[in-house]
């Protein structure tokens, strides 16, 4: 099953290069000679190191995706955005109230959203983003909290907002709210970490750990599995 | 999008399903095991090593790859570079900003030291963001640490350090109650009880997630507390050798500015290296699961610097890599596929082993699948075998992939595949580290006030780390290098600044004829290639 041969021409920042076709655009600029320093994180789609922003031949649409993620296309115009200058609020988690004053306080911003839908547009993990900020601005954090959970912070929202909103650092200020002050607390959790700080588990751990590796294997072997 | 063979074959699979879905493949005995080891995991395979010739290690036989980096010079010139020139003097020096460097920052800073976190891409950029499946910790009432400790054990071959392991289990419910804290989103039933699964090699169902962004849920959160906490961060700067004092302490290290291509000294009282794993050294020549940066640099370093290396020797291959489409081949396919009930198939649709086995015993049985019995099914890069993911939506209901496992829904739908509809093709993939850097349960080394966290470090997984226990032991061992540094540097006196070690390391390099190459590499080179 040899795939065809082919190969298409990108333009990097301007620069003509032909590459295989059906490669990512990372291998493809790495085929074409460049080595990353920035621009390049965990080339899985986890880290928002890659942005990419690219426009077609003969189409007036700025189109965008990651770079380890997104096929090369012939006649690409393409470059990164590997960074993009945020402002970030600093806050003692500890302290705050999980309400809609607190994202007002820290993201005053949110509500010059103009509904314009270009962050939704842009983002490459597909997220509802204007709606997770629509969801901030009436206070609702657990559905800011839920609905922006797959961001990667790629910064790509934020470049594209006319509102100078910057999208996924509300979104992360959401979760942690969600996840420290909503979200009960596990209680089976609690009550395990006052049993290992009273040593409930000391002895038997002591006892694990002078057995020879005879005696280890055993009790591995036999060991019951929950189903 | 599969060949239209490929969807043939996926034919053959639905038709077995039904039957499989009633079937429980039997597990291996010990022995069985054993042998399918010896006779297939790439660890056992002729003249993948060598015997190390320098160091504290020398004699012992390490893959190639390490070898090869071990037996390099330095990037500096030891006797021209000036240490008067100090540009950071801090009290704790983390280098690495993954999830245990991140840790250890926050621990440190919390004990009142002056704190560097300084790392080689952005803050974040680490194998740490990429975790998909879940972390390990013994917090519910049928479990128990000790549970946990035999688990561990037996994953790691009963080749662990007792201490270490008995650190890990035992700080587990601590750290995942911190995490906690911190206002990570583990997924929890509505009353809080936390969702826990099994994953390879566990008694006991205690692997905890966010969703398949575990590891991502971690590390943005920990990032944002210590971007809170105002912890000093200097990115795209990786250390490039250690920096001693003429007492034999380490005093710091020489930092490289990759966007300016200079050289900075920056001094500190302890130092804790967190530069994570080296699956970019592609040992065997194979794909990898690992981010940009994991080219072992830290162990360079710090064996430099007189650090002992243990169990290097034992590389994890992942069981299910990505084996098509080409464009993601070498990627994860998270144990968690397996943890939900997915089963593994050969091309006649049968399974051939249990698929829960530790990871070394899998990636043995698939390799053997695929090389001995020819029952692989032919890809671009060699062979896969089916990893059966509809079936997950068969047992826990229609859309549990989307919801469960959005980041793998979403890498194979880009690329024309519905894993909710259609099997996945996998094969083993280079993936963790399972030895490094030797410490105790301090996290101390061998070397005066270096202290190691994470994936560089060796001997709490023994010679096979299991799923969960990695984001779990940066937690632990990052928490307790940060703290016992910071208590450590308040009483540390620091003499005169030197690069002896590196002097002394480069004339024996030469007097062997060796160190041709130079190291740490910082970034692996893939220009004019296509890279795994
Ligand atoms: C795809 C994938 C999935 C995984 N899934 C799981 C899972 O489900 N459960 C689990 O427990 N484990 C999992 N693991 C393993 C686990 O994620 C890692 O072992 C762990 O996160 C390593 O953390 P760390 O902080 O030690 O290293 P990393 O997170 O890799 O951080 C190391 C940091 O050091 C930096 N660095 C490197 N060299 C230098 C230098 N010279 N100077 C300065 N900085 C440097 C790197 O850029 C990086 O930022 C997975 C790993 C991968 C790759
Ligand atoms: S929400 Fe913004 S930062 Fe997050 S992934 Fe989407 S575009 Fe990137
Ligand atoms: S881009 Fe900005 S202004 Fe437009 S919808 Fe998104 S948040 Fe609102
Ligand atoms: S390199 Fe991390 S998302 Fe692309």
């Amino acid at each position: 099953m040899t795939a065809e041969k082919k190969t298409v021409s990108i333009y990097v920042m301007g620069k003509q290069s032909e590459v295989p076709y059906g490669v990512t655009i990372m291998k493809a600029m790495e085929y074409a000679g460049y080595r990353f320093i920035r621009g390049c994180g965990c080339r899985g789609g986890f880290c928002g190191a890659c942005g990419t922003v690219y426009r077609k031949p003969g189409n007036f649409r700025l189109k965008v995706g990651l770079a380890c993620a997104t096929m090369v296309e012939d006649g690409m115009h393409l470059t990164q955005i590997p960074f993009y200058p945020a402002n970030k609020a600093v806050y003692n988690l500890e302290a705050l109230e999980p309400t809609l004053g607190t994202l007002l306080k820290y993201y005053p911003e949110i509500t010059r959203c103009l509904g314009c839908n270009q962050c939704t547009r842009i983002c490459p993990q597909e997220l509802p983003v204007m709606n997770y900020i629509a969801t901030a601005q009436r206070g609702d954090i657990e559905a800011t909290a839920h609905q922006s959970f797959d961001c990667i912070m790629c910064g790509l929202c934020a470049s594209r907002c006319p509102a100078e909103i910057v999208q996924y650092n509300v979104g992360i200020l959401a979760r942690r709210l969600y996840g420290r002050h909503i979200a009960p607390r596990a209680k089976h959790l609690a009550e395990r970490v006052d049993e290992i700080r009273a040593g409930k588990f000391d002895a038997e751990l002591d006892r694990l750990m002078q057995m020879s590796k005879e005696e280890l294997q055993k009790l591995y072997n036999a060991r019951d599995i929950e189903q | 999008m599969y060949t239209p063979e490929m969807l043939r074959l996926i034919e053959v699979v639905e038709q077995t399903r039904e039957k499989r879905l009633q079937e429980t493949f039997p597990r291996l005995t010990a022995e069985e095991k054993t042998n399918l080891l010896r006779s297939y995991h790439p660890d056992y395979m002729e003249g993948a090593m060598r015997p190390l010739k320098i160091g504290p290690n020398a004699g012992e036989k390490l893959p190639h790859a390490y070898v090869d980096l071990f037996e390099s010079r330095s990037m500096i010139d030891a006797d021209g570079l000036s240490l008067d020139d100090i540009a950071y003097d801090v009290d704790v020096l983390v280098i690495g900003g993954g999830g245990a460097g991140t840790a250890a920052a926050l621990l440190a800073a919390e004990e009142g030291a002056d704190v560097l976190l300084v790392t080689k891409l952005r803050h974040g950029d680490a194998n740490t963001m990429m975790a998909e499946g879940g972390i390990q910790a013994a917090d519910k009432e049928n479990d128990s640490p000790a549970l946990h400790y035999l688990d561990a054990m037996g994953g790691g071959g009963f080749y662990n350090i007792p201490e270490l392991v008995r650190a890990l289990v035992n700080d587990a419910p601590l750290c995942i109650q911190w995490l906690e804290s911190l206002g990570c989103m583990f997924s929890k039933y509505p009353d809080g009880t936390m969702n826990t699964i099994h994953g390879g090699g566990t008694s006991r169902k205690r692997m905890h997630f966010a969703h398949d962004y575990t590891g991502a849920e971690i590390m943005r959160t920990l990032r944002d507390e210590a971007r809170n906490r105002g912890i000093k961060v200097v990115e795209f700067s990786p250390a490039v050798e250690l920096i001693k004092d003429e007492r034999g302490q380490c005093a710091g290290a020489v930092l490289y500015n990759l966007e300016t291509e200079q050289f900075l000294v920056a001094r500190a009282k302890t130092v804790i290296i967190a530069t994570g794993g080296s699956g970019r050294l592609h040992i065997n020549d194979s794909p990898t699961t690992n981010h940009y940066g994991a080219t072992a640099d830290g162990l360079v370093i710090a064996y430099r610097a007189g650090a002992k290396l243990i169990y290097l020797d034992a590389t994890q291959f992942h069981p299910t890599g990505v084996a098509f489409p080409e464009q993601i081949v070498g990627q994860l396919v998270t144990e968690k596929v397996r943890g939900l009930g997915a089963q593994l198939v050969n091309i006649d649709g049968e399974q051939f082993i249990y698929p829960l086995e530790t990871r070394d015993a899998v990636s043995s049985a698939i390799i053997r699948e695929c090389r001995e019995r020819q029952k692989g099914i032919p890809v671009p890069s060699g062979y896969g075998v089916w990893l059966d993911s509809p079936m997950i939506e068969i047992i826990h209901g229609k859309g549990t992939i989307e919801k469960e496992l959005p980041a793998m829904f979403r890498q194979y739908i880009r690329f024309g595949i519905n894993m909710a509809e259609q099997p996945i093709l996998v094969y083993p993939t280079l993936h963790y580290q399972n030895g490094g850097i030797l410490i105790n349960e301090f996290a101390e080394t061998q070397v005066p006030n270096l202290y190691v966290a994470g994936e560089a470090s060796g001997g709490v997984h023994g010679r096979n780390r299991l799923m969960g226990n990695s984001l779990l032991d940066i937690i632990v061992f990052g928490r307790r290098a940060g703290k016992n540094a910071a208590q450590k540097a308040k009483t540390v006196q620091l003499g005169k600044l030197t690069l002896e070690h590196v002097r002394r390391y480069n004339e024996e390099l030469a007097k062997q004829g060796l160190g041709q190459r130079v190291a740490p590499i910082l970034l692996p080179d893939y220009r004019g290639k296509i890279s795994g």
